[in-house]
């Protein structure tokens, strides 16, 4: 395996007596899926979190390309090079999917403190070419606001690649989507992640979509990592098997 | 008399667009231009326009001047200087008028007055009581009708240094007017009584006062006498305050304005007994001048005179007598015409002086009283403002050169 | 110590006052999310109506307290139906408009309010005469203390306790407590949202005519009682937080006690003072004393922003005509019109900036006069005391504001909503009382006179010209920031501010860059107009002047870049032609603001812009 992109070594968070996260560990490579899952309340969210800057943890640390990311906001992060999508979507109401996409370009290419030049006709071109690797280049001049649900999760995702990323973070990718186009959008990323060379980390809770789509699997229960592995390994697992299923469900096979 | 009034849509399109009307001289009205803060201080300003309605009719009844009848287009400023010199400037150039009046606020009329030097035009101030109008900021073009400031202090100042209270406090509205109101007090006061000491002062802001924690201020200060400045609203609550916990009991209060109709009869069965006072006992003058008036009043308006009645009749009356002397309405003349000017008010004979174009209309200083459940003045006399003011070397270091 | 012990005495019995008229502001806040200006009015029209029922009361069965108590109550109730009233016939129709829009509406209900109250009980201040109960006094520790101050200190307590039991054992309550919570939840079980809003409105009107009644015996009935009372009122909801009714106690107390001591110890400052506090407590407390973060403010709106889109080219065309003809004023018509032409010039550029903030910034102020006052004072100052001439103070003019934007900026991005146009209030407040009562630099009220232009745009019609390029030039480089990278930005960070940091944008220091941007440019609008009337006042910075602004950007409509040049020229014509039109200006004024609310609940240039591209076919959000 080569060097990871991401790294989390030992994480930590309490929420007053809460253990939220207990000495959580992981690695995400170049070109790898990896899901996070668990059952709700296992601690997904907050881990998912720490990561991207948007809690600070307790203990331990997230490392990017071997750099620590401690105590940074997330804007920092996203300027070391980390893409995200939200779980509800996060994107400008009031402007077309293309501006959604020139915005970032323009963070992304520090033209933000420019006052005189005309927002829209920024690295157009390049907006269309993301938009156009999500499949949306026809809808570019759309009000983003009239968007159907599934279109908005692809404009999320054109958007999270405009810093050029090395890291994507999807948060519950497909959640409030169709069966179909869970897939779709799934399959979609893939081929990005692949083609580009980048490391995905995801929560889902689509067993489908995990089962499918990573290539590696990590499961949290009660803030703890219980399991790791391929998606045959971890469905194999007694944990969590006992965690999703119940205990009856490992006895049940008698 | 006439009162322009537009409608609505008529003004906003003429306003915007009104070419410049060439008046023929003759029969035409001699018309001025009126601003006050008629929405404001409505206390004030409606019993003002009535007394110059009264004036300007009485005028025109008698032939008006150089023959020429009287007409006075007025405006409401909102209580905004900025606003009134626009209206200043629309007056002089849509509605052609001849000069300008009027003005409440001391910064409206201070705005109006130098708007006026501008534009050269005659501007008299009614009623701002301001000393920077003709002093500091005094300009060839202003006149100013009321006693000022400075003038209605020194009448109070005189009064009060002849009571024995050696410790003092003040309690005055926290603005120019306030501020002016306690320095000249204190200044005159100090020196004709050099054994008096001020020992508190209380600044509530203008509109706002929290009278109960005034008074508890002030009464803790032990003062033997109480120099007021506050008017209005502030003043009922100052008093209500101050007679429920026995402030004035057994102190001397000397007061500005209090006397004054406006500010003294919304005290009712409160107001408070033995306050020197300025102001104007309208039901006790009996002289021939102002009897007239106060007839011709009730007559056409059915109500009593206040003192913004009396100010708004004699600046039409000053204004009237400075054309008729000047022979015509050119400003320059008119204003030539004015300085030193004789005319006659229902308090008696005023001139405009010659040396800073303020009026010497007095007050009526005295004590208040209550009688029938309302307040009203005794043992008062008429102070004649030219025996209240500055020395002439004085005024003249103040007032700008050439002014 | 008995002075101590007196003068807090005094504070609780004003705080009762104050409490009484807060807690129904923020209980009518908490529940439809109203800013409501009217509160104040409703206050006057409280101690006017007492006074005219508990007279009729006395005349017909003597000076009995009782009888001044039902008085009391009947006039609160009265107002109560009043508010109700105004809800039903007014702002039932406006809920769907956008936020802030209320605001719009019950300010002209302000105005229409202070009209008719001249019309029915003339100009004079009203006493209620005091029969000897009133008068009475206690002996507290040697000093004579009104008994009625003692009631009155009680009563606060007492209504306190009653709201209580109305919110924690009535059904009526529990909804108003719930729909504080979460409007959307309360009205997707099934609750008639109408009674509720009609109910929470009786409620709060009526606690503001019971507060105006109940001060009626310490005072007089008089026309100023409205907006001397309404910004503390708005004081005493934002330090308690809004929504909450005991914090409101808490912060009247608060208010109340500083003012009684600080009589004592800093007479000449009272002024300031409480809005000091109201800014220390934001500092520490975003939220006021008792306050939680208002769920999804804007989110609950139900009003998504629109796209912005550049004008279409007709639009442009229009307005270089307009800007031609304005230009071409001197040639045909008259000085007067060319001194309209200019405050015009000046007020669309006020406008302007405020709308940055308002439209791509998201960011309302309740103060934005304070840039216009610094500007015009930076340029007055600077001919007092350095002797600066036109040219320099000009250049003066927007440095100073924008100094002072940047200064207050800082504290003000760090909070959001309401509470963020609170403060900026707060701030204006401040920069006034500090022109306005510290005469020797400022001049006080007297202002500062004498500030007229260089020779060479003494003449008007030159001045007119200069007054255009500065301002139409500002207005449209405002406009330019708004389509550049920067201006994207700054509604980047309105529209979602969780995406925009996820994209590496720094949410805070754009706001406070457009904050300082906006007060330049209305300080630039100051500089104009001190030039142009010669003088500079306290008025300029007053609250009315930074409604005024608020009222160009929501007439004209917040959502399109050409609404607050179209509300700038709309309002101030309005108020120019209404003012020397008739002496009920205020009635009339107030009225066309009504009307045009209910005709254009978007804006005036909002509606042409929807109407544009439904014709079009365009796709709005």
């Amino acid at each position: 395996m080569s060097a990871p992109v991401l790294e989390a070594v030992s994480l930590e968070k309490r929420f007053g007596g809460v253990h939220a996260v207990a000495g959580v560990s992981f690695r995400v490579a170049a070109g790898e899926m990896l899901a996070l899952i668990g059952p709700n309340g296992a601690g997904k969210s907050t881990c998912f979190n720490l990561v991207n800057g948007q809690l600070r943890a307790d203990g331990g640390e997230v490392r990017l390309g071997g750099q620590s990311l401690a105590g940074l906001r997330p804007r920092a992060i996203w300027r070391l090079g980390v893409g995200r999508t939200f779980q509800i979507t996060a994107t400008f109401a009031s402007m077309t999917v293309r501006e959604n996409v020139q915005m970032a370009l323009i963070s992304h290419r520090r033209m933000l403190w420019s006052f005189l030049a005309r927002a829209t006709d920024q690295f157009r071109a390049e907006a269309e070419a993301l938009l156009a690797q999500v499949g949306m280049a026809e809808q570019a001049g759309r009000p983003c606001g009239v968007l159907a649900y599934g279109d908005l999760k692809r404009l999320e995702l054109a958007i999270a690649l405009a810093n050029d990323p090395k890291l994507l973070l999807m948060d519950e990718p497909t959640a409030g989507m169709a069966p179909k186009e869970r897939t779709a959008l799934m399959d979609l990323t893939r081929g990005i992640v692949r083609a580009r060379g980048l490391a995905c980390l995801f929560t889902e809770h689509d067993m489908d979509v995990v089962f499918g789509q990573a290539d590696r699997i990590i499961v949290m229960n009660r803030g703890r990592l219980i399991a790791e592995g391929t998606a045959d390994q971890v469905r194999n697992d007694p944990a969590v098997r006992e965690v999703y299923l119940g205990s009856g469900a490992t006895s049940g096979g008698h | 008399m006439r009162i322009t009034r537009r409608g609505v849509l008529a003004a906003s399109a003429a306003t915007l667009a009104a070419p410049a009307l060439v008046r023929a001289q003759g029969t035409q009205p001699i018309r001025i231009g009126e601003i006050n803060s008629y929405t404001t201080l409505p206390a004030f300003t409606v019993p003002y326009r009535n007394g110059w309605q009264l004036r300007v009719e009485q005028i025109n009844a008698a032939g008006g001047v150089l023959g020429r009848p009287l007409e006075v287009v007025w405006r409401d400023d909102a209580g905004r200087p900025q606003d009134a010199v626009r209206l200043a400037g629309e007056l002089l150039d849509n509605e052609r008028v001849d000069l300008l009046a009027g003005s409440f606020f001391s910064h409206i009329g201070l705005a109006v007055a130098d708007f006026a030097l501008q534009r050269k035009r005659l501007f008299v101030a009614s009623e701002p009581l301001t000393d920077a109008l003709v002093w500091e900021k005094g300009n060839r073009y202003t006149f100013r009708l009321r006693p000022s400031t400075y003038m209605q202090a020194a009448m109070l100042v005189e009064e009060a240094a002849k009571l024995p209270a050696k410790r003092w406090v003040t309690v005055s509205p926290n603005y120019e007017y306030g501020q002016s109101a306690v320095k000249w007090f204190k200044q005159l006061l100090s020196a004709k009584r050099p054994d008096v000491e001020f020992v508190a002062e209380q600044w509530p802001a203008l509109g706002r006062i929290d009278a109960g924690a005034t008074v508890q201020a002030l009464a803790q200060a032990r003062p033997e006498a109480i120099y007021n400045v506050t008017f209005g609203p502030d003043l009922t609550n100052f008093v209500r305050q101050g007679n429920t916990r026995g402030l004035f009991e057994r102190r001397s209060v000397v007061s500005l304005l209090t006397g004054e109709p406006e500010y003294l009869d919304p005290l009712a069965d409160e107001t408070p007994e033995g306050w020197i006072v300025t102001g104007y006992p309208w039901d006790q003058i009996n002289t021939p001048e102002h009897t007239a008036f106060r007839d011709a009043y009730r007559a056409r308006f059915n109500d009593y005179p206040r003192l913004g009645t009396v100010v708004g009749y004699d600046t039409i009356s000053a204004i009237a007598e400075g054309i008729r002397k000047a022979g015509t309405v050119d400003n320059e003349k008119v204003i030539d015409a004015m300085k030193g000017i004789p005319f006659t008010s229902p308090f008696g004979a005023v001139t405009f002086r010659a040396l800073d174009h303020q009026a010497t209309l007095g007050a009526y200083v005295g004590k208040t009283a209550l009688k029938n459940n309302k307040g009203t003045m005794v043992d008062w006399r008429y102070a004649d403002g030219a025996n209240y003011l500055p020395p002439d070397d004085e005024v003249r270091r103040m007032r700008p050169q050439g002014a | 110590m008995d002075f101590v012990l007196i003068q807090f005495l005094t504070g609780l019995s004003n705080a009762s006052a104050l409490f009484l008229i807060a807690s129904g502001l923020t209980v009518i806040f908490g529940v439809t999310r109203i800013v409501n200006f009217a509160h104040g009015s409703f206050y006057m029209l409280g101690a006017y109506l007492a006074w005219t029922i508990v007279r009729a009361f006395w005349d017909w069965g003597g000076r009995e307290p009782y009888l001044f108590v039902l008085g009391v109550l009947a006039a609160a109730v009265v107002v109560g139906l009043i508010g109700v009233a105004m809800e039903m016939t007014l702002l039932r129709r406006i809920y769907r408009a956008p936020e802030l829009f209320q605001l719009l509406a019950t300010f002209g209900v302000v105005l229409m309010i202070q009209d008719a109250t001249l019309a029915i009980w003339g100009p004079e201040d009203l006493p209620l005469p005091r029969p000897p109960w009133l008068r009475a006094f206690i002996d507290i520790a040697g000093s004579r203390f009104p008994r009625y101050d003692l009631i009155l200190a009680i009563i606060g307590p007492v209504v306190l306790a009653l709201l209580w039991l109305l919110f924690h054992r009535t059904r009526f309550g529990i909804l108003v407590r719930a729909a504080t919570q979460d409007r959307e939840m309360v009205a997707a079980l099934g609750v008639d949202q109408k009674k509720l809003f009609s109910g929470v409105f009786f409620l709060g009107s009526a606690l503001a005519g019971l507060g105006g009644a109940l001060v009626l015996p310490s005072q007089s009935a008089n026309l100023q009682m409205d907006l001397s009372i309404i910004a503390e009122a708005f004081v005493v909801v934002v330090v308690g937080g809004m929504g909450s009714v005991t914090g409101a106690f808490l912060a009247s107390l608060l208010i109340a006690e500083v003012q009684a001591f600080g009589i004592v110890l800093l007479p000449k400052i009272t002024l300031v003072l409480v809005f000091l506090v109201m800014a220390a407590v934001l500092m520490v407390r975003p939220y006021g004393l008792l306050g939680k973060p208002q769920a999804h403010a804007r989110a609950a709106s139900g009003a998504v922003e629109p796209t912005l889109r550049p004008a279409p080219n007709i639009l442009g065309l229009a307005g270089l005509a307009a800007l031609l003809i304005a230009a071409s004023a001197p040639f045909w018509a008259g000085a007067y019109a060319i001194t309209v032409l200019i405050e015009l010039a000046v007020f669309v550029l006020f406008a302007a900036s405020l709308h940055l903030m308002m439209g791509p910034g998201g960011v309302v102020s309740f103060g934005h006069a304070a840039y216009f006052g610094l500007g015009a004072y930076g340029a007055a100052l600077g001919l007092r005391y350095l002797a600066l001439p036109m040219e320099a103070g000009l250049v003066a003019a927007p440095l100073f504001a924008g100094f002072f934007g940047v200064v207050f900026g800082v504290f003000v991005v760090r909070l959001s909503g309401v509470y963020l146009a609170m403060l900026t209030l707060a701030f204006a407040q401040i920069v006034w009382a500090a022109t306005f009562q510290w005469v020797d630099v400022t001049g006080g009220d007297n202002g500062i006179l004498g500030v007229w232009p260089s020779a060479w745009a003494a003449d008007k019609s030159v001045y007119l010209w200069l007054a255009l390029a500065l301002c139409i030039g500002g207005t449209l480089l405002l406009r330019r920031f708004v389509f550049s990278p920067f201006g994207y930005g700054l509604r980047a960070a309105r529209d979602s501010e969780l995406r925009a940091e996820a994209i590496g944008l720094d949410t805070a220091r754009l706001r406070l860059a457009a904050f300082a941007i906006a007060a330049a440019a209305a300080g630039l609008a100051g500089g104009v107009y001190a030039y142009a009337k010669g003088s500079v006042f306290p008025t300029y910075i007053s609250i009315p002047k930074s409604v005024d602004a608020l009222l160009m950007v929501l007439l004209g409509g917040v959502q399109t870049v050409t609404g607050p040049i179209v509300g700038a020229i709309a309002y101030h014509g309005l108020f120019v032609g209404i003012l020397q039109a008739t002496a009920y200006w205020r009635a009339a004024l107030g009225l066309a603001i009504v009307v045009l609310v209910l005709a254009f609940p978007q804006g005036i240039a909002g509606f042409a812009r929807d109407r544009w591209e439904r014709a079009r076919g365009l796709e709005a959000a």
